[in-house]
């Protein structure tokens, strides 16, 4: 491999984790959508570029799966959901930005010390690139656990589960790859449509008062 | 293809969901599930006389062919139950009749994907299976469309999502470490081959693969720290739906993490990943334990104990050798077949009561004497009294602990009685005492339930030879 190409796969890993620190202090919903849906766009030049790199034509179904699911559709909905449900400065955070950053830097630096030191066997690009997706992994997690809000929650799934698809197509040759971002596309539009329901129904009442007089849980 | 017996347990439940999806009426759609799944079961069962090679994407062995068999027999007889269960729910208007051509359907995907993720060779095989079985059951969880059905299956989404997103960052490193030794493509991935050159994989990448691994399946098991979906996803659900979720499904994960752990067994440099599924089954078991005295709703006191037996169960395995996973093995079988009877009759007595609280039921055994006793027999059972079957597999881990690592095994004693105790505080103001609620008939179906009952105490007071042998041979393969 050539001295460029493994420049280039690094810059774009390396832009996601970036990214992914931008996602980590956006205050509004809004804001926090378009950062996601640069985040997918990166994902997707990345996932093209190494298709290139690795003479890999299925990757590419990869890369385009991202660009459109991910980049756009996604986004455009989750933008209309937050409309429709009027929540869109409705950010409720766990902890301070400050917290959170300094979190996400030490989060970072783990996995690069865990990650670098396991791989020393594996070739470079394959190695440096499971690092920053073991970072884009966490940092997910972290956005995961220090957000209450479902639309953001989600937000985080999704690019944690960028991080896996990165992954997946820097160990190369893996099979499957194509089926399993398949899989997870589908897995991402059922809990989009899963906010929908849930969020409209809490809402706007629709629950039939019946069942919650019904009420059997154990926390009222 | 050819038409064979593991194909049998794929292509049934496949066209058993096509068809269910679109038949109307309830009762013959209730009835096509129940053969449905005969047939599966029927299938399974002859996995034991003839199996087919193994392929790239499925393989049978001793140790699939029990889980199998287990699967196939627990959703067979839970079909039957489902079935007077349903239409219990049709005449009290809880579902729709769209909703249960829905849910028929959606039982047949989830026997496929756990049959699938059983006797798949691939491990993006067994995690794509497994993702599916946790998609189908969200929405089986959801299903009531109450806002705490909501909530729950919600909560299950998101954990079990990030739970399969660990997995699947496992599975790639597990591929990472293959591939320098076996290769590009798809052979790096089939079990088979891997576990054949585990050995020259590199160790330091395995280990971390198996963290995740571990922290991905684990949290389908329904491991002490990641269990917080469970509770929620047994109670708020259709109760044939807790069968299968505490009887199977969380085999299931627990299943794949066993195939890693060989792995792993194979490879002398990587770290020995026994004690780490000992320490969380310990902390399942007395977490667990302690939770199941404040429970006040009784299919979420249940789904408690579940994670205290997978806690056992995963402790058993971790502790590792012939004894200690024969143990495992015959704890993980009668688990599945007692907390299932116990969820056939606790799905019987909320539907009589219209209500899952404790407080609201009691004198069980009084005014529904059939019902009552099952339960008590059940929870008996469950607790590890003897003769029933648990108490032989509980006292087998027990004292294989006790030979090997006594200050392990004292944590153990102690999970189990308080555990004990907190089921029997609960069992005597529910069967017994003064009758509360009402008190109307029932049409149960006592069929499933007695079978369940039967079985674990006869394998409580004799267990066939023939089985013992085939559960040591597993047992030794499992290392």
């Amino acid at each position: 491999m050539s001295r460029i190409d493994f420049d280039i796969a690094h810059l774009l890993a390396g832009t996601l984790v970036l990214i992914s620190f931008l996602e980590l202090y956006q205050d509004r919903l809004y804001a926090l959508l378009n950062v996601y849906a640069a985040h997918a766009f990166v994902l997707a030049a990345s996932v093209a570029w190494q298709a290139f790199v690795q003479d890999a034509p299925h990757l590419y179904v990869t890369a385009a799966i991202a660009l459109v699911f991910k980049a756009i559709v996604i986004p455009v909905t989750l933008h209309r959901i937050i409309v429709r449900l009027g929540i869109h400065r409705e950010i409720e955070k766990v902890v301070g930005v400050g917290t959170a950053m300094l979190a996400g830097m030490s989060l970072v630096a783990l996995s690069m010390v865990v990650m670098l030191r396991v791989t020393h066997g594996a070739d470079p690009l394959a190695r440096e690139d499971l690092a920053f997706a073991l970072s884009v992994v966490l940092l997910g997690l972290l956005m995961m656990v220090t957000r209450r809000n479902a639309v953001s929650q989600v937000v985080g799934f999704m690019s944690l589960e960028n991080g896996l698809v990165l992954a997946a197509t820097g160990a190369k040759g893996m099979p499957l790859v194509v089926e399993i971002s398949v899989a997870f596309s589908i897995l991402i539009a059922l809990i989009v449509i899963g906010i929908f329901l849930f969020r409209i129904r809490e809402r706007f009442d629709t629950v039939d008062v019946q069942a919650l007089d019904r009420y059997r849980g154990e926390r009222r | 293809m050819t038409i064979d017996a593991l194909t049998g347990v794929l292509v049934i439940p496949a066209i058993a969901a096509a068809l269910l999806a679109v038949l109307p009426g309830y009762r013959i759609t209730a009835r096509i599930n129940v053969v449905a799944t005969g047939l599966t079961l029927l299938c399974a069962l002859s996995l034991f006389f003839r199996r087919p090679e193994p392929g790239i994407y499925l393989l049978v062995d001793d140790l699939n062919a029990t889980f199998i068999v287990l699967t196939t027999f627990v959703g067979f007889t839970t079909s039957i139950f489902s079935g007077s269960y349903i239409g219990h729910e049709l005449e009290i208007g809880r579902l729709t009749p769209p909703f249960v051509r829905f849910y028929h359907a959606m039982y047949q995907v989830l026997m496929f994907a756990m049959n699938l993720a059983l006797i798949a060779n691939n491990i993006g095989l067994i995690w794509v299976a497994i993702e599916m079985a946790t998609l189908t059951t969200v929405l089986m969880v959801g299903i009531y469309r109450t806002h705490e059905a909501l909530e729950a299956a919600w909560k299950y989404f998101i954990l079990g999502s990030v739970g399969i997103a660990l997995a699947l960052f496992g599975t790639i490193l597990v591929y990472m470490a293959a591939r320098p030794v076996v290769g590009e493509g798809i052979d790096a991935m089939v079990w088979t081959i891997l576990v054949k050159h585990a050995d020259a994989f590199d160790p330091a990448l395995l280990d971390v693969a198996f963290v995740f691994l571990l922290l991905g399946y684990g949290t389908k098991v329904g491991l002490a720290p990641l269990h917080a979906w469970l509770p929620d996803a047994h109670a708020e659900g259709p109760t044939p739906i807790s069968a299968v979720l505490s009887g199977l499904l969380l085999n299931v994960a627990l299943y794949a993490l066993l195939r890693f752990k060989m792995l792993l067994a194979v490879n002398t440099g990587a770290l020995a990943p026994g004690p780490l599924m000992v320490t969380l089954g310990l902390i399942s078991l007395v977490f667990a334990a302690f939770m199941l005295y404040c429970r006040r709703d009784i299919k979420r006191m249940f789904a408690y104990s579940s994670i205290e037996h997978m806690g056992i169960i995963t402790f058993a395995f971790g502790m590792g050798g012939p004894l200690a996973n024969f143990a495992g093995l015959l704890h993980m079988t009668m688990h599945s077949l007692t907390k299932s009877a116990i969820f056939f009759a606790v799905g019987h007595v909320a539907q009589v009561k219209g209500t899952q609280r404790i407080a609201d039921m009691g004198g069980l055994t009084e005014t529904h004497p059939m019902l009552g006793w099952s339960l008590v027999v059940g929870v008996v059972a469950i607790a590890g009294l003897p003769p029933l079957g648990i108490f032989m597999s509980e006292f087998l881990v027990v004292s294989s602990t006790f030979a090997r690592a006594p200050l392990l095994a004292l944590v153990l004693v102690f999970g189990i009685l308080v555990g004990l105790a907190a089921l029997f505080l609960r069992l005597n103001s529910i069967a017994f005492g003064e009758p509360r609620g009402p008190v109307g008939k029932t049409n149960a179906s006592y069929v499933p339930m007695f079978a369940h009952l039967a079985l674990v105490l006869g394998a409580g007071i004799y267990l066939p030879p023939a089985l013992v042998t085939w559960f040591q041979n597993v047992a030794g393969l499992l290392g």
